[in-house]
Protein backbone atom coordinates (compact mmCIF):
# COMPACT_ATOMS: atom_id res chain seq x y z
CA UNK A 1 0.00 0.00 0.00
CA UNK A 2 1.53 3.08 -1.17
CA UNK A 3 0.79 6.35 0.89
CA UNK A 4 0.35 9.77 -0.19
CA UNK A 5 -0.64 12.54 1.70
CA UNK A 6 -2.83 15.17 0.07
CA UNK A 7 -3.70 18.01 2.39
CA UNK A 8 -1.51 18.20 5.98
CA UNK A 9 -2.48 19.81 9.60
CA UNK A 10 -1.89 23.12 7.93
CA UNK A 11 -3.38 22.80 5.18
CA UNK A 12 -6.76 21.09 6.32
CA UNK A 13 -6.83 23.88 8.57
CA UNK A 14 -6.41 26.62 5.53
CA UNK A 15 -9.34 24.48 4.02
CA UNK A 16 -11.80 24.57 6.41
CA UNK A 17 -11.11 28.56 7.20
CA UNK A 18 -11.59 28.63 3.60
CA UNK A 19 -15.34 26.53 3.98
CA UNK A 20 -16.26 28.98 6.43
CA UNK A 21 -15.92 32.21 4.94
CA UNK A 22 -17.52 30.56 1.55
CA UNK A 23 -20.89 29.46 3.62
CA UNK A 24 -20.58 33.19 5.16
CA UNK A 25 -20.51 34.74 1.89
CA UNK A 26 -23.59 33.11 1.20
CA UNK A 27 -25.53 32.93 4.39
CA UNK A 28 -24.45 36.26 6.36
CA UNK A 29 -26.00 35.96 9.46
CA UNK A 30 -27.04 32.37 9.35
CA UNK A 31 -30.18 32.65 11.20
CA UNK A 32 -31.94 31.07 8.79
CA UNK A 33 -29.17 28.42 8.14
CA UNK A 34 -28.54 25.16 10.01
CA UNK A 35 -25.71 22.79 9.20
CA UNK A 36 -26.62 19.17 9.65
CA UNK A 37 -23.58 16.65 9.77
CA UNK A 38 -23.56 13.36 8.07
CA UNK A 39 -22.91 9.85 10.94
CA UNK A 40 -20.42 8.67 11.33
CA UNK A 41 -17.52 10.88 9.69
CA UNK A 42 -19.51 14.47 8.53
CA UNK A 43 -19.59 14.68 11.99
CA UNK A 44 -15.85 16.03 12.61
CA UNK A 45 -15.98 18.57 10.17
CA UNK A 46 -19.15 20.07 10.93
CA UNK A 47 -17.76 20.21 14.84
CA UNK A 48 -14.69 21.93 13.54
CA UNK A 49 -16.99 24.06 11.00
CA UNK A 50 -19.18 24.80 13.60
CA UNK A 51 -16.18 26.10 16.07
CA UNK A 52 -14.76 28.04 13.10
CA UNK A 53 -17.93 30.02 11.97
CA UNK A 54 -18.39 30.87 15.47
CA UNK A 55 -15.01 32.27 16.15
CA UNK A 56 -15.56 34.34 13.31
CA UNK A 57 -19.03 35.37 13.51
CA UNK A 58 -19.81 35.12 17.32
CA UNK A 59 -23.38 33.67 16.43
CA UNK A 60 -24.39 30.30 17.94
CA UNK A 61 -24.37 28.38 14.60
CA UNK A 62 -27.10 25.67 14.81
CA UNK A 63 -25.78 21.73 14.14
CA UNK A 64 -27.34 18.44 13.76
CA UNK A 65 -26.04 14.96 13.23
CA UNK A 66 -27.81 13.32 11.07
CA UNK A 67 -27.95 9.13 10.84
CA UNK A 68 -28.79 7.50 7.35
CA UNK A 69 -28.14 3.80 7.89
CA UNK A 70 -32.03 3.05 7.45
CA UNK A 71 -32.30 4.98 4.15
CA UNK A 72 -28.98 3.23 2.89
CA UNK A 73 -30.20 1.17 -0.64
CA UNK A 74 -27.69 -1.42 0.21
CA UNK A 75 -29.65 -2.97 2.85
CA UNK A 76 -28.85 -7.05 2.23
CA UNK A 77 -25.90 -6.11 0.24
CA UNK A 78 -23.68 -6.07 2.36
CA UNK A 79 -22.32 -9.57 4.27
CA UNK A 80 -23.56 -7.56 7.79
CA UNK A 81 -26.09 -5.03 9.00
CA UNK A 82 -25.09 -1.74 9.83
CA UNK A 83 -25.73 -0.52 13.26
CA UNK A 84 -26.94 3.14 13.36
CA UNK A 85 -25.20 6.01 14.72
CA UNK A 86 -27.37 8.76 16.81
CA UNK A 87 -29.38 11.27 15.14
CA UNK A 88 -29.56 14.36 16.82
CA UNK A 89 -32.02 17.42 15.12
CA UNK A 90 -33.55 18.74 18.02
CA UNK A 91 -35.04 21.79 15.83
CA UNK A 92 -37.69 22.36 13.11
CA UNK A 93 -36.01 22.40 9.50
CA UNK A 94 -38.86 23.52 7.93
CA UNK A 95 -38.18 26.77 5.84
CA UNK A 96 -34.65 26.58 6.35
CA UNK A 97 -31.52 26.43 4.43
CA UNK A 98 -29.91 23.39 5.07
CA UNK A 99 -26.11 22.60 4.49
CA UNK A 100 -25.37 18.91 4.48
CA UNK A 101 -21.84 18.23 5.53
CA UNK A 102 -19.55 14.99 4.78
CA UNK A 103 -16.07 14.16 4.71
CA UNK A 104 -15.51 12.24 1.35
CA UNK A 105 -18.05 12.80 -1.76
CA UNK A 106 -17.65 9.44 -4.03
CA UNK A 107 -20.26 7.72 -5.77
CA UNK A 108 -23.19 9.73 -3.94
CA UNK A 109 -24.96 7.28 -2.72
CA UNK A 110 -24.83 8.43 0.83
CA UNK A 111 -25.78 11.84 0.16
CA UNK A 112 -28.86 10.25 -1.66
CA UNK A 113 -29.51 8.39 1.24
CA UNK A 114 -28.87 11.28 3.48
CA UNK A 115 -31.76 13.69 1.27
CA UNK A 116 -34.08 11.10 2.12
CA UNK A 117 -33.28 11.08 5.68
CA UNK A 118 -33.45 14.46 5.66
CA UNK A 119 -36.49 14.81 4.36
CA UNK A 120 -38.13 13.13 7.08
CA UNK A 121 -37.37 16.04 9.59
CA UNK A 122 -39.54 18.40 7.34
CA UNK A 123 -39.53 20.50 3.80
CA UNK A 124 -35.87 22.76 3.99
CA UNK A 125 -36.31 25.87 2.17
CA UNK A 126 -32.67 24.69 0.22
CA UNK A 127 -30.58 21.91 0.59
CA UNK A 128 -26.66 22.89 -0.21
CA UNK A 129 -23.52 20.38 0.05
CA UNK A 130 -20.62 20.46 1.71
CA UNK A 131 -17.77 18.19 1.28
CA UNK A 132 -13.87 18.35 2.49
CA UNK A 133 -13.29 16.36 -0.22
CA UNK A 134 -14.44 15.59 -3.67
CA UNK A 135 -13.79 12.45 -5.48
CA UNK A 136 -14.70 13.76 -8.83
CA UNK A 137 -15.37 11.76 -11.70
CA UNK A 138 -16.49 8.76 -9.62
CA UNK A 139 -19.99 9.13 -9.36
CA UNK A 140 -22.88 6.52 -9.14
CA UNK A 141 -25.65 9.03 -9.59
CA UNK A 142 -26.32 12.86 -10.33
CA UNK A 143 -25.14 14.87 -7.16
CA UNK A 144 -22.69 17.60 -7.45
CA UNK A 145 -21.05 19.38 -4.28
CA UNK A 146 -21.95 23.19 -3.45
CA UNK A 147 -18.35 23.98 -1.26
CA UNK A 148 -15.58 21.52 -1.77
CA UNK A 149 -12.62 21.96 0.34
CA UNK A 150 -10.38 19.52 -2.35
CA UNK A 151 -11.02 17.60 -5.25
CA UNK A 152 -8.94 14.92 -5.82
CA UNK A 153 -8.76 12.26 -8.77
CA UNK A 154 -8.67 8.83 -7.82
CA UNK A 155 -8.85 5.51 -9.33
CA UNK A 156 -11.64 3.35 -7.61
CA UNK A 157 -8.76 0.94 -6.38
CA UNK A 158 -7.59 3.98 -4.03
CA UNK A 159 -8.82 5.02 -0.92
CA UNK A 160 -9.02 8.09 0.37
CA UNK A 161 -8.58 8.45 4.21
CA UNK A 162 -9.30 11.22 6.38
CA UNK A 163 -7.97 11.72 9.69
CA UNK A 164 -8.60 14.04 12.73
CA UNK A 165 -6.93 15.43 15.67
CA UNK A 166 -9.76 14.30 18.63
CA UNK A 167 -9.76 10.66 16.66
CA UNK A 168 -6.10 9.43 15.06
CA UNK A 169 -3.88 11.97 16.76
CA UNK A 170 -3.87 14.40 13.71
CA UNK A 171 -5.12 16.21 11.13
CA UNK A 172 -4.35 14.83 7.60
CA UNK A 173 -5.98 13.37 4.57
CA UNK A 174 -4.08 10.49 2.89
CA UNK A 175 -4.58 8.93 -0.63
CA UNK A 176 -3.96 5.15 -0.38
CA UNK A 177 -2.87 2.98 -3.71
CA UNK A 178 -2.64 -0.72 -3.46
CA UNK A 179 0.94 -1.98 -4.99
CA UNK A 180 1.29 -3.48 -8.53
CA UNK A 181 -2.52 -1.49 -9.42
CA UNK A 182 -1.42 2.40 -10.09
CA UNK A 183 -0.84 1.47 -14.02
CA UNK A 184 -3.71 -0.18 -14.84
CA UNK B 1 -19.92 -0.20 13.62
CA UNK B 2 -20.70 -3.97 12.01
CA UNK B 3 -22.45 -7.00 14.35
CA UNK B 4 -24.80 -9.39 13.86
CA UNK B 5 -27.30 -11.61 15.82
CA UNK B 6 -26.23 -15.00 16.24
CA UNK B 7 -29.64 -16.78 15.42
CA UNK B 8 -32.14 -16.89 11.65
CA UNK B 9 -34.77 -16.95 13.95
CA UNK B 10 -36.17 -15.37 17.10
CA UNK B 11 -38.42 -18.19 18.47
CA UNK B 12 -36.77 -17.18 22.41
CA UNK B 13 -34.82 -16.07 24.29
CA UNK B 14 -33.57 -18.67 25.29
CA UNK B 15 -31.47 -19.35 22.21
CA UNK B 16 -29.82 -15.42 22.60
CA UNK B 17 -26.70 -14.52 23.56
CA UNK B 18 -26.34 -11.46 25.98
CA UNK B 19 -24.63 -9.56 22.56
CA UNK B 20 -27.86 -10.30 20.75
CA UNK B 21 -29.96 -8.87 23.30
CA UNK B 22 -27.33 -5.61 23.59
CA UNK B 23 -27.33 -5.39 19.85
CA UNK B 24 -31.25 -5.83 20.05
CA UNK B 25 -31.06 -2.91 22.65
CA UNK B 26 -28.99 -0.42 20.85
CA UNK B 27 -30.80 -0.67 17.77
CA UNK B 28 -33.94 -0.50 19.45
CA UNK B 29 -32.99 2.97 20.63
CA UNK B 30 -32.13 4.42 17.16
CA UNK B 31 -35.59 3.38 15.92
CA UNK B 32 -37.36 4.89 19.02
CA UNK B 33 -35.77 8.03 17.94
CA UNK B 34 -37.12 7.58 14.25
CA UNK B 35 -40.93 6.87 15.56
CA UNK B 36 -40.75 10.27 17.20
CA UNK B 37 -40.26 12.00 14.55
CA UNK B 38 -42.79 13.52 12.13
CA UNK B 39 -42.32 11.04 9.65
CA UNK B 40 -42.07 7.77 11.50
CA UNK B 41 -40.96 5.56 8.73
CA UNK B 42 -37.33 4.42 7.03
CA UNK B 43 -37.59 2.60 3.52
CA UNK B 44 -34.96 0.05 4.78
CA UNK B 45 -37.57 -3.15 4.54
CA UNK B 46 -39.41 -2.20 0.98
CA UNK B 47 -38.54 -5.20 -0.90
CA UNK B 48 -39.50 -7.66 2.25
CA UNK B 49 -42.57 -9.37 2.72
CA UNK B 50 -43.98 -10.62 6.39
CA UNK B 51 -46.89 -12.44 7.14
CA UNK B 52 -48.52 -12.16 10.54
CA UNK B 53 -49.69 -15.10 11.44
CA UNK B 54 -52.23 -15.47 14.15
CA UNK B 55 -53.69 -18.55 15.32
CA UNK B 56 -54.59 -17.23 18.63
CA UNK B 57 -55.91 -13.60 19.45
CA UNK B 58 -53.98 -10.77 20.04
CA UNK B 59 -55.03 -6.85 20.32
CA UNK B 60 -51.36 -5.37 21.41
CA UNK B 61 -49.16 -7.63 19.90
CA UNK B 62 -50.46 -7.74 16.93
CA UNK B 63 -50.99 -4.23 16.24
CA UNK B 64 -47.54 -3.28 17.58
CA UNK B 65 -45.63 -5.49 15.01
CA UNK B 66 -47.77 -4.51 11.99
CA UNK B 67 -46.74 -1.12 12.93
CA UNK B 68 -43.08 -2.35 13.53
CA UNK B 69 -43.40 -3.45 10.16
CA UNK B 70 -45.13 -0.81 8.32
CA UNK B 71 -42.56 2.07 10.03
CA UNK B 72 -39.56 0.14 8.12
CA UNK B 73 -41.25 0.50 5.06
CA UNK B 74 -42.37 -3.90 4.85
CA UNK B 75 -44.98 -5.66 2.74
CA UNK B 76 -47.59 -7.29 4.95
CA UNK B 77 -50.22 -9.64 4.80
CA UNK B 78 -51.99 -10.83 7.93
CA UNK B 79 -53.94 -13.91 8.91
CA UNK B 80 -55.93 -14.85 11.98
CA UNK B 81 -57.31 -18.17 12.47
CA UNK B 82 -60.79 -17.25 12.82
CA UNK B 83 -61.29 -16.51 9.61
CA UNK B 84 -59.09 -19.34 7.98
CA UNK B 85 -58.73 -22.38 6.29
CA UNK B 86 -57.49 -23.59 9.51
CA UNK B 87 -61.45 -24.47 10.42
CA UNK B 88 -61.33 -26.61 7.44
CA UNK B 89 -58.77 -28.83 8.94
CA UNK B 90 -55.89 -27.53 7.10
CA UNK B 91 -52.59 -28.42 9.35
CA UNK B 92 -49.97 -26.12 10.08
CA UNK B 93 -47.32 -26.59 7.92
CA UNK B 94 -49.40 -26.67 4.99
CA UNK B 95 -50.91 -23.43 5.84
CA UNK B 96 -47.77 -22.15 5.92
CA UNK B 97 -46.06 -23.36 3.18
CA UNK B 98 -49.28 -22.34 0.93
CA UNK B 99 -48.88 -18.64 2.49
CA UNK B 100 -44.79 -18.88 1.72
CA UNK B 101 -45.20 -20.47 -1.58
CA UNK B 102 -47.04 -16.71 -2.59
CA UNK B 103 -43.09 -15.56 -1.41
CA UNK B 104 -43.36 -13.95 1.93
CA UNK B 105 -39.47 -14.00 3.49
CA UNK B 106 -40.54 -13.60 6.95
CA UNK B 107 -43.79 -14.91 9.45
CA UNK B 108 -44.09 -13.76 13.01
CA UNK B 109 -46.48 -16.48 14.69
CA UNK B 110 -48.47 -16.59 17.35
CA UNK B 111 -50.13 -20.20 18.22
CA UNK B 112 -51.43 -21.83 21.01
CA UNK B 113 -48.67 -24.65 21.41
CA UNK B 114 -45.64 -24.61 23.03
CA UNK B 115 -42.87 -25.31 19.99
CA UNK B 116 -45.16 -23.94 17.08
CA UNK B 117 -42.57 -21.49 16.56
CA UNK B 118 -39.79 -23.91 16.96
CA UNK B 119 -41.47 -26.10 14.87
CA UNK B 120 -42.35 -24.05 11.88
CA UNK B 121 -38.00 -22.64 11.42
CA UNK B 122 -37.03 -26.45 11.53
CA UNK B 123 -39.67 -27.07 8.93
CA UNK B 124 -40.05 -23.91 6.71
CA UNK B 125 -37.56 -21.87 4.75
CA UNK B 126 -38.45 -18.96 5.82
CA UNK B 127 -37.64 -16.70 8.87
CA UNK B 128 -39.76 -16.90 11.89
CA UNK B 129 -39.97 -14.42 15.01
CA UNK B 130 -42.68 -16.11 17.95
CA UNK B 131 -45.18 -13.64 19.18
CA UNK B 132 -46.33 -16.08 21.57
CA UNK B 133 -46.15 -19.84 21.58
CA UNK B 134 -48.62 -20.76 24.34
CA UNK B 135 -47.16 -21.21 27.63
CA UNK B 136 -43.75 -21.37 26.40
CA UNK B 137 -42.19 -18.00 25.26
CA UNK B 138 -43.23 -14.48 23.81
CA UNK B 139 -39.54 -12.83 23.82
CA UNK B 140 -40.11 -9.77 21.95
CA UNK B 141 -42.26 -9.30 25.15
CA UNK B 142 -39.45 -10.43 27.28
CA UNK B 143 -36.84 -7.86 25.29
CA UNK B 144 -39.72 -4.97 25.75
CA UNK B 145 -39.81 -5.27 29.30
CA UNK B 146 -36.16 -5.68 29.91
CA UNK B 147 -35.83 -2.64 27.41
CA UNK B 148 -38.14 -0.35 29.63
CA UNK B 149 -36.51 -1.19 32.79
CA UNK B 150 -33.17 0.03 30.96
CA UNK B 151 -34.85 2.83 30.16
CA UNK B 152 -36.12 3.95 33.46
CA UNK B 153 -33.50 2.90 35.65
CA UNK B 154 -30.52 3.35 33.16
CA UNK B 155 -29.68 -0.33 33.33
CA UNK B 156 -30.94 -3.74 33.83
CA UNK B 157 -27.64 -5.36 35.61
CA UNK B 158 -28.02 -6.06 39.35
CA UNK B 159 -31.50 -4.68 38.97
CA UNK B 160 -34.03 -6.66 41.29
CA UNK B 161 -37.13 -7.53 39.64
CA UNK B 162 -40.08 -9.58 40.65
CA UNK B 163 -42.61 -11.08 38.37
CA UNK B 164 -46.12 -11.57 40.26
CA UNK B 165 -49.13 -13.67 39.46
CA UNK B 166 -49.68 -16.74 37.02
CA UNK B 167 -45.91 -17.88 36.17
CA UNK B 168 -47.56 -21.10 35.20
CA UNK B 169 -49.61 -20.20 32.29
CA UNK B 170 -47.08 -17.30 31.59
CA UNK B 171 -44.86 -17.31 28.43
CA UNK B 172 -43.94 -13.59 29.22
CA UNK B 173 -42.67 -15.12 32.65
CA UNK B 174 -40.37 -17.06 30.97
CA UNK B 175 -39.01 -14.59 28.32
CA UNK B 176 -38.49 -12.18 30.95
CA UNK B 177 -36.61 -14.72 33.16
CA UNK B 178 -34.37 -15.75 30.42
CA UNK B 179 -34.06 -11.73 29.45
CA UNK B 180 -33.12 -10.54 32.72
CA UNK B 181 -30.94 -13.34 33.73
CA UNK B 182 -29.04 -13.12 31.14
CA UNK B 183 -28.18 -8.95 30.95
CA UNK B 184 -27.27 -9.62 35.15
CA UNK B 185 -30.67 -8.62 37.42
CA UNK B 186 -31.88 -10.91 39.64
CA UNK B 187 -35.65 -12.13 39.07
CA UNK B 188 -38.07 -13.49 41.75
CA UNK B 189 -41.01 -15.33 41.18
CA UNK B 190 -44.08 -14.81 43.09
CA UNK B 191 -47.69 -16.16 43.51
CA UNK B 192 -49.83 -18.81 45.34
CA UNK B 193 -48.33 -22.57 45.11
CA UNK B 194 -50.78 -23.58 42.84
CA UNK B 195 -49.73 -20.64 39.80
CA UNK B 196 -45.57 -21.28 40.39
CA UNK B 197 -44.12 -24.72 38.29
CA UNK B 198 -42.57 -26.99 40.20
CA UNK B 199 -38.55 -26.53 39.98
CA UNK B 200 -38.78 -23.16 38.57
CA UNK B 201 -35.82 -22.61 41.00
CA UNK B 202 -33.81 -24.68 38.79
CA UNK B 203 -33.45 -21.85 36.86
CA UNK B 204 -31.86 -19.19 39.39
CA UNK B 205 -35.11 -17.67 40.32
CA UNK B 206 -36.39 -16.99 43.76
CA UNK B 207 -39.66 -18.19 44.86
CA UNK B 208 -41.57 -16.36 47.40
CA UNK B 209 -45.71 -16.46 48.30
CA UNK B 210 -45.92 -13.56 50.32
CA UNK B 211 -46.60 -9.54 48.13
CA UNK B 212 -45.46 -7.74 50.52
CA UNK B 213 -42.03 -9.48 51.24
CA UNK B 214 -41.37 -9.33 47.20
CA UNK B 215 -42.59 -5.93 46.84
CA UNK B 216 -39.89 -5.15 50.00
CA UNK B 217 -37.03 -6.68 48.41
CA UNK B 218 -37.28 -5.60 44.40
CA UNK B 219 -36.70 -2.56 42.45
CA UNK B 220 -39.19 -3.55 39.96
CA UNK B 221 -42.56 -5.66 40.10
CA UNK B 222 -43.84 -7.05 36.63
CA UNK B 223 -47.60 -7.59 37.37
CA UNK B 224 -48.97 -10.16 35.35
CA UNK B 225 -52.32 -11.47 33.73
CA UNK B 226 -54.52 -14.18 35.76
CA UNK B 227 -54.78 -16.08 32.39
CA UNK B 228 -58.19 -17.42 33.35
CA UNK B 229 -58.73 -19.03 29.52
CA UNK B 230 -55.25 -21.26 30.13
CA UNK B 231 -56.63 -22.28 33.76
CA UNK B 232 -58.50 -25.92 33.56
CA UNK B 233 -59.08 -26.28 37.09
CA UNK B 234 -59.48 -24.14 40.03
CA UNK B 235 -55.76 -22.54 41.26
CA UNK B 236 -57.43 -20.22 43.76
CA UNK B 237 -60.82 -19.65 45.40
CA UNK B 238 -61.62 -16.92 44.23
CA UNK B 239 -60.61 -13.86 41.92
CA UNK B 240 -61.81 -11.69 44.75
CA UNK B 241 -59.10 -13.79 47.07
CA UNK B 242 -56.92 -13.45 44.86
CA UNK B 243 -56.81 -9.67 44.84
CA UNK B 244 -56.33 -9.17 48.47
CA UNK B 245 -53.21 -11.71 48.18
CA UNK B 246 -51.73 -10.55 45.38
CA UNK B 247 -53.39 -7.64 44.25
CA UNK B 248 -51.35 -4.35 43.86
CA UNK B 249 -52.99 -1.75 45.27
CA UNK B 250 -51.40 2.08 46.12
CA UNK B 251 -51.88 1.17 49.76
CA UNK B 252 -49.24 -1.39 49.68
CA UNK B 253 -46.80 0.69 47.47
CA UNK B 254 -46.84 3.78 49.76
CA UNK B 255 -46.13 1.68 52.43
CA UNK B 256 -42.61 0.49 50.92
CA UNK B 257 -39.61 2.68 52.02
CA UNK B 258 -38.88 3.42 48.12
CA UNK B 259 -40.18 3.70 44.86
CA UNK B 260 -40.65 0.62 43.13
CA UNK B 261 -41.13 0.61 39.35
CA UNK B 262 -44.57 -1.05 38.01
CA UNK B 263 -44.83 -2.78 34.69
CA UNK B 264 -47.71 -4.63 33.11
CA UNK B 265 -47.89 -6.38 29.80
CA UNK B 266 -51.44 -6.18 29.51
CA UNK B 267 -53.90 -6.65 29.00
CA UNK B 268 -54.89 -5.08 32.58
CA UNK B 269 -57.32 -6.67 34.39
CA UNK B 270 -58.28 -3.38 36.63
CA UNK B 271 -58.86 -4.61 39.79
CA UNK B 272 -57.89 -8.03 40.36
CA UNK B 273 -53.73 -7.79 39.82
CA UNK B 274 -53.44 -4.18 40.25
CA UNK B 275 -55.21 -1.29 41.04
CA UNK B 276 -56.63 1.34 38.78
CA UNK B 277 -54.78 3.84 40.89
CA UNK B 278 -51.56 2.41 40.55
CA UNK B 279 -51.84 1.32 36.83
CA UNK B 280 -52.38 5.18 36.47
CA UNK B 281 -49.56 6.20 38.70
CA UNK B 282 -45.93 7.69 37.74
CA UNK B 283 -44.53 4.63 39.11
CA UNK B 284 -46.22 2.56 36.36
CA UNK B 285 -44.63 2.60 32.70
CA UNK B 286 -47.04 0.69 31.26
CA UNK B 287 -47.82 2.58 28.61
CA UNK B 288 -44.22 3.39 27.75
CA UNK B 289 -44.04 -1.00 27.49
CA UNK B 290 -46.06 -0.03 24.50
CA UNK B 291 -44.22 2.15 23.54
CA UNK B 292 -41.28 0.68 23.30
CA UNK B 293 -42.81 -2.60 21.98
CA UNK B 294 -42.89 -1.15 18.64
CA UNK B 295 -39.10 0.37 18.72
CA UNK B 296 -37.78 -3.60 20.08
CA UNK B 297 -39.95 -5.14 17.06
CA UNK B 298 -38.61 -2.83 14.50
CA UNK B 299 -35.34 -3.82 15.83
CA UNK B 300 -35.69 -7.55 16.04
CA UNK B 301 -36.95 -7.57 12.33
CA UNK B 302 -34.70 -5.19 10.86
CA UNK B 303 -31.84 -7.86 12.62
CA UNK B 304 -33.39 -10.73 10.86
CA UNK B 305 -33.99 -9.67 7.63
CA UNK B 306 -30.73 -8.28 7.29
CA UNK B 307 -29.41 -12.01 6.92
CA UNK B 308 -32.12 -12.70 4.26
CA UNK B 309 -29.89 -13.14 1.13
CA UNK B 310 -31.26 -11.42 -2.12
Amino acid sequence: MEKQVILNEQQVQLTMNRLAYQLIENHSDFSSTVLVGLQPRGIHVLTRLKTILEEITGQVITCGQLDITFYRDDFRRREKPLIPSATNIDFTIEGKNVVLVDDVLYTGRTIRSGLDALLAFGRPKRVELLVLIDRRFQRDLPIQADYVGQPIDALNSERVSVEWKEVEGKDSIILFTPLNDGAA
Amino acid sequence: MMEQLSVEHLVGIRDLTRNDIELIFKTADSFKDVINRPIKKVPSLRDITIANLFFENSTRTRLSFELAEKRLSADIVNFSAASSSVKKGETLIDTVNNILSMKVDMVVMRHPNPGAALFLSQRTNTRVINAGDGTHEHPTQGLLDAFSIRERLGSVEGKKVVIVGDILHSRVALSNIYTLQKLGAEVMVCGPTTLIPKYIDLLGVKVEHNLRRALEWCDVANMLRIQLERQDIHYFPSLREYSMQYGLTMELLNSLDREIVVMHPGPINRGVEITSEVADSTQSIILNQVENGVAIRMAAIYLLASKIGR
